[in-house]
């Protein structure tokens, strides 16, 4: 019996992932838009930081990153917007099953967006800021990874609630950006220490401070959403 | 009307307010088995608020309902299998293609998304041309006929639907007509808001009328407890 | 269904009791903090280099540690209203939010006032100071959101789930501002416990504990105002006599 209401919900998250991934895919609305504006702030922030190729260098990791939450956060509201126009959400919560396959079902589709822009950003450091990739190429897509995890989770579950009230533009950054600090952090030095040859070892206490985050907030997103994401 | 059977819907004293402004009052009513009811009423008289009551949308804030024995605060999951509700909105994706919407909702609701009963249930709605179309190319009347369709797909012994002759077109009525008679065969209940008296009386079996959020008559042949 | 259980069956809850003024806590309250400053200010001479400077750490320290004990009162307040559903809960979550934000507004200001002449300016990236600006951020962000929701159902929800997530991540914020700072080996302010006079710093820090309590319950009474009176004006709507 268990097994089976598992099954069921997996199959949801499946579908709701989907259809996420379906509806961007017809409409390419919201992807290129953030690509886009992607590349601007990396221009943007060169031009902010001078011509200088070291100070570049050393700021790749953090342009990189602060590029990845300022572009990456228009995805979260609009990941609900599709639900609020056709008054689909209602419709969502009253199919019977658990309410955290919706929410499972958006991360994972958010996850597929955020690394579609991640994948034009990464180049971008690379070219423009020199990044010196070759050094860690592995290791430095894996941060990438576990901190856009984070990242994607609390996004989601922050705009379940952002999206539903007028200063949504504004209101979704001042709840998510201060509960990102320790990933921004954690993100930055561990990408820094493995371009620089890791020579202290710091990357691990990073890694570790991004995997615990990640499962701690995976967790109670989880178990939460189901009391804001109705009415 | 069965009388040892849980009756399809039964509220009590059910308030609800949005801020400050109540839209409903205290309503109570009963509807058994194998009925089906039109809720009447002018505009903002709080039809659309008690059957989303019903449906488990909103959580009221005064008072209990139960459908088939399930109360919907304490148990709304067991209510949500049971019930559906057709509503203003189409609740369809206006990107994805109608055979897409159907396929996603049976999904959602955890099962086997077949070909065979996608095209069966466009078929009763009458779309079964219209199935790889985008949603966003059909007509106001077609979007809503998706949105009834997504509700046939599983069997519903409590269907709630939010004026449905204003916002169907003929051919999407005539389908309306025939699921309320299919329902009531098989001992499914039904509420239906319209402001149309005449089809009122052919479909359903009596009306309960609303006023400001509170029940203010309710024909026969059962009286109903004023809220 | 009778009318017992319709009344029973009320879905937003018992209406917590107005609970009644507190005369005596207030008085405790401020006696208590003025007899710590007093003791503190007599107690303690000038010190070598910083002068009367460094007695604003008596109120500074005291009052970071009063933020993250809101904190703490927000995540228990938080999770009692999503498991027991009851409003005094999500009253309670509120007032401490409001007492946690003013109390973490002001260690953040005496702290940039305490370094401006101990390092020169107004602000170091020390990992205290920052980490406690971050944790400013999240109560602002918290009543950001009450502010913006109407509904009070919504609010309490939304809030117990903001609540919860954001004292969960005032450790996590500290931990990682701490190791941050470590490893590039910033100058951080010194352990101020080596050269504050312990007794004095202890009965500010009771004082400012009595203080945060005076504050919420003053707060929490507010809301019970607030509350009845919508409740009495539910009820007239509804034609039903006040209990």
């Amino acid at each position: 019996m268990a097994e089976r209401i598992w099954a069921r919900e997996f199959a949801r998250v499946g579908a709701m992932a989907w259809k996420d991934l379906a509806v961007e895919r017809r409409t390419k609305a919201t992807l290129n838009a953030v690509v886009f504006f992607a590349a601007l702030t990396m221009l943007l922030f060169g031009f902010a930081l001078g011509a200088d190729s070291e100070t570049l260098k050393a700021a790749s990791a953090g342009v990189l990153w602060l590029t990845v939450l300022f572009a990456g956060v228009l995805v979260f509201n609009r990941s609900y917007q599709t639900e609020l126009d056709s008054g689909a959400l209602e419709t969502l919560l009253l199919y019977p099953g658990d309410r955290w396959a919706i929410f499972a079902g958006k991360v994972i589709a958010n996850l597929a967006f955020v690394f579609l822009v991640e994948a034009v950003i990464l180049p971008l450091a690379v070219i423009l800021y020199h990044m010196p990739l070759e050094r860690a190429p592995l290791a430095v897509i894996g941060v990438m990874i576990l901190g856009t995890l984070g990242f994607v989770t609390l996004g989601t579950f922050y705009a379940a609630m952002a999206s539903r009230v007028r200063a949504r533009e504004v209101l979704l950054p001042l709840l998510l950006f201060p509960m990102l600090v320790p990933v921004l952090i954690a993100s930055v030095e561990a990408t820094q220490a493995y371009l620089t040859g890791d020579v202290m070892r710091d990357s691990r206490v990073w890694v570790r401070l991004l995997v615990v985050f990640d499962a701690i907030f995976l967790v109670a997103a989880v178990a939460a959403f189901e009391h804001v994401i109705e009415g | 009307m069965q009388l040892d059977s849980p009756p399809a819907v039964d509220c009590a004293g059910i308030a609800h307010r949005f801020g400050a402004k109540w839209a409903l009052r205290g309503v109570s009513m009963r509807v058994s088995a194998g009925e089906i009811v039109a809720l009447v009423g002018r505009n903002g008289s709080g039809k659309t608020t008690l059957m989303r009551v019903i449906a488990t949308a909103l959580r009221p804030t005064r008072g209990a309902a139960r459908v088939f024995g399930h109360d919907v605060t304490a148990d709304p999951s067991a209510v949500r299998e049971l019930t559906a509700l057709v509503g203003h909105a189409t609740g369809v994706y206006t990107d994805l293609t109608a055979e897409e919407n159907l396929r996603f909702a049976i999904r959602m609701a955890g099962e086997e998304a077949t070909a065979a009963r996608i095209s069966e249930v466009l078929e009763r709605v009458g779309l079964a041309h219209e199935a790889r179309a985008r949603v966003r190319e059909l007509s106001a009347g077609q979007q809503r006929r998706i949105g009834l369709a997504r509700v046939l797909l599983r069997p519903v012994r409590l269907l709630l639907l939010d004026e449905p002759y204003t916002s169907f077109d003929d051919e999407g009525q005539a389908v309306v007509d025939r699921e309320l008679a299919a329902l009531r065969a098989r001992g499914g209940a039904a509420i239906v808001i319209t402001h149309d008296a005449e089809r009122a009386r052919r479909v359903t079996d009596r009306s309960v009328r609303l006023d400001a959020g509170a029940v203010v008559e309710a024909h026969a042949p059962r009286k109903v407890a004023n809220g | 269904m009778t009318e017992a259980v319709m009344e029973r069956a009320a879905t937003s809850g018992a209406v917590p009791a107005v609970p009644p003024r507190r005369p005596l806590l207030a008085a405790v309250t401020l006696l208590t903090l003025v007899g710590a400053e007093l003791f503190s200010v007599l107690t303690s001479p000038p010190d070598r280099d910083m002068g009367n400077l460094e007695k604003i750490l008596y109120i500074h320290v005291p009052c970071a540690w009063m933020a993250m004990t809101a904190s703490l009162f927000v995540f228990l307040a938080s999770v009692g209203y999503l498991w027991k559903r009851e409003e005094r809960y999500d009253m309670i979550a509120a007032a401490s939010a409001e007492a946690g934000t003013l109390f973490t507004a002001l260690t953040v200001i005496l702290g940039s006032i305490w370094a401006r002449p101990t390092w020169g300016t107004w602000w170091t990236w020390d990992a205290r100071l920052t980490s406690t600006a971050v944790l400013l951020l999240i109560y602002l962000g918290y009543l950001a959101l009450r502010a913006a929701t109407d509904d009070v159902d919504r609010r309490a929800r939304w809030s117990a789930a903001v609540g919860i997530l954001g004292a969960i991540n005032a450790g996590i914020v500290y931990e990682s501002v701490v190791w941050w700072r470590t490893i590039h080996q910033i100058q951080s302010s010194p352990s101020s416990m080596g050269i504050m006079y312990t007794w004095g710093l202890r009965l500010n820090a009771i004082a400012m504990l009595l203080v945060l309590v005076y504050f919420i319950t003053n707060r929490y009474r507010s809301f019970c105002l607030i509350r009845a009176t919508e409740m009495m004006a539910e009820d007239a709507v509804l034609g039903r006599r006040a209990p």
